[in-house]
């Protein structure tokens, strides 16, 4: 009762409209320096955690080069959306730093970013569901002054689906379906860089397949892509660089086949 | 035969469009709502006294053309005091957004704080619009009374029934058509519609392509303005002004909202209608209407009227909870705009 801006009296719809906003920016608001060097998008020893809340990440180092594909694994808890939301922008990140074409962006807000060239896709709610597909795609493009046209052609080859769907409304697809039009929506700003957080989550083996299959076809563009995943050997088995986090650590870092191949990692997190 | 024609008649004349007319004013106040609803997300509770607002600073630059002789022909010259009304009132709302909304959505209020906020706002304008204009009725209608009148109708057909269809019954549902025809095709077809609509449906990934909530607001706010601006002064017009009864407008064009369902700009311009239309049927004396169609032995003795017209508003809320007893989202299943 003392707090005024509790939640009293807040569930009845027929006057408030429930907000499913849940991204609260970190808070940083400042400028892009240059800093050369590097990989193409390094989180360079984060730590950091959500408000004053206590630290999440600790030193924990992810780096994506141009044309590969990084994933991001690791047992539930274990940091790993936190840690691609600190790469975001979305995290009080206290000590380390994140660049991104040889400029340093800790200090930008997650807006800024998308402006650098981050194409970002959170794990729930992706995509403007009572919009079409091609509206979604439209409002990826956004802050875009020029022709769009092109781009989109580019997403319909990678996403033939959506191109026959285009005039549905993206909320009346399938999983599989919702998940391409996120992506493709993040393809639309033309990102240098493609950030997944959970790709499959929720979609069945047959269409996890496919989505991996898209996600290499986009990486071959030369895009690189960085995900965070639940399905560890799957990802593993397409990742140039794998990652494995532990209680927002590194715990092991190498290409995809040496962490499918290291009996430590096979054991606490593959099933052996 | 003739009986049946006159029936309906009758029935056009009392019934259909007084009901169309009241409908489009309905339309256009709960398009106005729902669309707070859908990108403000809270109702707002001071969108019929905007509508005062509005219409009372309409009446005035009515009032000003009037005394320097502009007169539009067979056209009202509140249609040419709108414009400049609705920049007013589009200053007003961005004035109480500054002052009142901003802060709540800059501390990440729960919604149910802005809708209480906005009753305060009711009161604040309730009070300005009585103090600058007073709070009694004013007429402000000029030009041609008539598009079509009742003596000269009955000449024309024969009829016992005469049909009238006042100016401003035909200037509210043109208007309205105009008007949503518009609101459509901006939030269909243009970027920053498509931007609006975006920002209602999901905040976070508004936010991740680009859109600024800022300017997304800033829009709604104006267009609202516009909304609340044309519906009053169509009202206006069409019956009479007088704050009080704007106030009241709250109920039926909140009615109208929900029942479309809130968020949804198709359900507001139904809402308005079913609304209108059940008001209008359930307090009309049928008697007229009855008696053309049935035998005379079996001609009613009472007047046929369900309900005084002092009950209209019950039958608003009858139908309001009707609607959310068996389909609690609405007709029109409102989410967002």
């Amino acid at each position: 009762m003392s707090d005024a801006y509790g939640d009293r009296g807040n569930k009845d719809r027929s006057i408030t409209k429930e907000s499913k906003a849940s991204m609260q920016p970190g808070p940083q608001h400042g400028e892009a320096h240059p800093a050369p060097g590097g990989p193409f998008l390094i989180g360079d020893t984060m730590t950091g955690g959500y408000g004053s809340g206590p630290d999440i990440l600790h030193e924990c180092t992810i780096a994506v080069d141009e044309g590969e594909i990084a994933v991001i694994v690791g047992p539930n808890g274990a940091g790993k959306s936190t840690a691609m939301k600190a790469l975001f922008g979305m995290l009080d990140v206290r000590a380390g730093h994140v660049r991104l074409a040889g400029q340093d962006i800790t200090e930008l807000t997650p807006q800024d970013r998308v402006k650098q060239g981050m194409g970002f896709v959170p794990q729930t709610q992706n995509i403007f569901t009572s919009m079409t597909v091609e509206e979604n795609l439209e409002m990826g493009a956004f802050i875009r002054t020029d022709d769009i046209r092109p781009t989109m052609e580019q997403v319909y080859d990678l996403f033939p689906i959506l191109k026959e769907k285009r005039y549905q409304a993206a909320g009346e697809l399938s999983g599989g379906q919702r998940q391409q039009v996120a992506v493709g929506r993040a393809l639309m700003t033309r990102p240098k860089v493609l950030m997944l957080d959970e790709p499959t989550a929720g979609v069945s083996p047959i269409v996890m397949d496919e989505l991996f299959d898209r996600i290499i076809e986009v990486a071959r563009t030369g895009l690189p892509v960085l995900m965070v995943e639940q399905n560890a050997r799957q990802a593993l088995e397409i990742a140039d660089k794998g990652y494995v986090l532990v209680q927002g650590r590194n715990a092991h870092t190498g290409t995809g086949k040496e962490l499918l191949a290291d009996p430590e990692v096979r054991q606490s997190f593959l099933g052996g | 035969m003739i009986d049946v024609l006159n029936a309906i008649v009758a029935f056009l004349n009392f019934v259909f469009i007084p009901a169309a007319a009241y409908g489009s004013q309905l339309a256009l106040g709960a398009l106005g709502v729902t669309l707070i609803y859908g990108i403000l997300r809270f109702s707002n509770f001071a969108h019929g006294d905007t509508m005062s607002f509005g219409t009372m600073v309409v009446i005035l630059f009515t009032w000003a053309f009037q005394s320097w002789g502009i007169s539009l022909g067979p056209l009202p010259v509140a249609l040419l005091a709108l414009p400049l009304g609705i920049v007013i009132t589009a200053l007003m709302v961005l004035a109480s957004d500054k002052v009142v909304y901003s802060y709540y959505r800059r501390v990440k209020a729960k919604p149910i704080v802005l809708v209480m906020a906005s009753i305060g706002v009711m009161f604040v304008l309730n009070g300005v619009v009585r103090l600058i204009i007073g709070p009694s009725d004013q007429r402000f209608a000029d030009g041609e009374r008539f598009i079509i009148n009742a003596r000269e109708f009955k000449e024309w057909s024969g009829l016992a029934e005469g049909l009238a269809l006042k100016t401003t019954q035909g200037i509210t549902v043109v208007t309205a058509a105009i008007v949503v025809a518009i609101l459509f095709w901006f939030l269909n077809r243009t970027r920053t519609g498509k931007s609006m609509r975006a920002y209602s449906d999901n905040e976070d990934l508004a936010l991740l392509s680009g859109i600024n909530p800022e300017r997304v607001v800033m829009i709604t706010w104006i267009i609202v303005a516009a909304l609340a601006t044309i519906a009053g002064t169509l009202y206006g017009l069409d019956k009479v002004f007088k704050p009080f009864t704007y106030f009241q407008l709250l109920l039926p064009i909140f009615a109208a909202a929900i029942v479309g369902g809130l968020g949804s700009p198709l359900g507001a311009i139904a809402g308005g209608f079913v609304i209108a239309f059940s008001e209008v049927m359930v307090t009309y004396a049928w008697k007229k209407v009855v008696t053309y169609l049935v035998p005379e032995n079996l001609e009613p003795s009472g007047l046929l009227q369900l309900l005084s017209t002092d009950y209209k508003f019950a039958v608003s809320f009858a139908i309001l909870v009707i609607v959310l007893l068996f389909r609690p989202t609405g007709l029109f299943r409102g989410k967002s705009v």
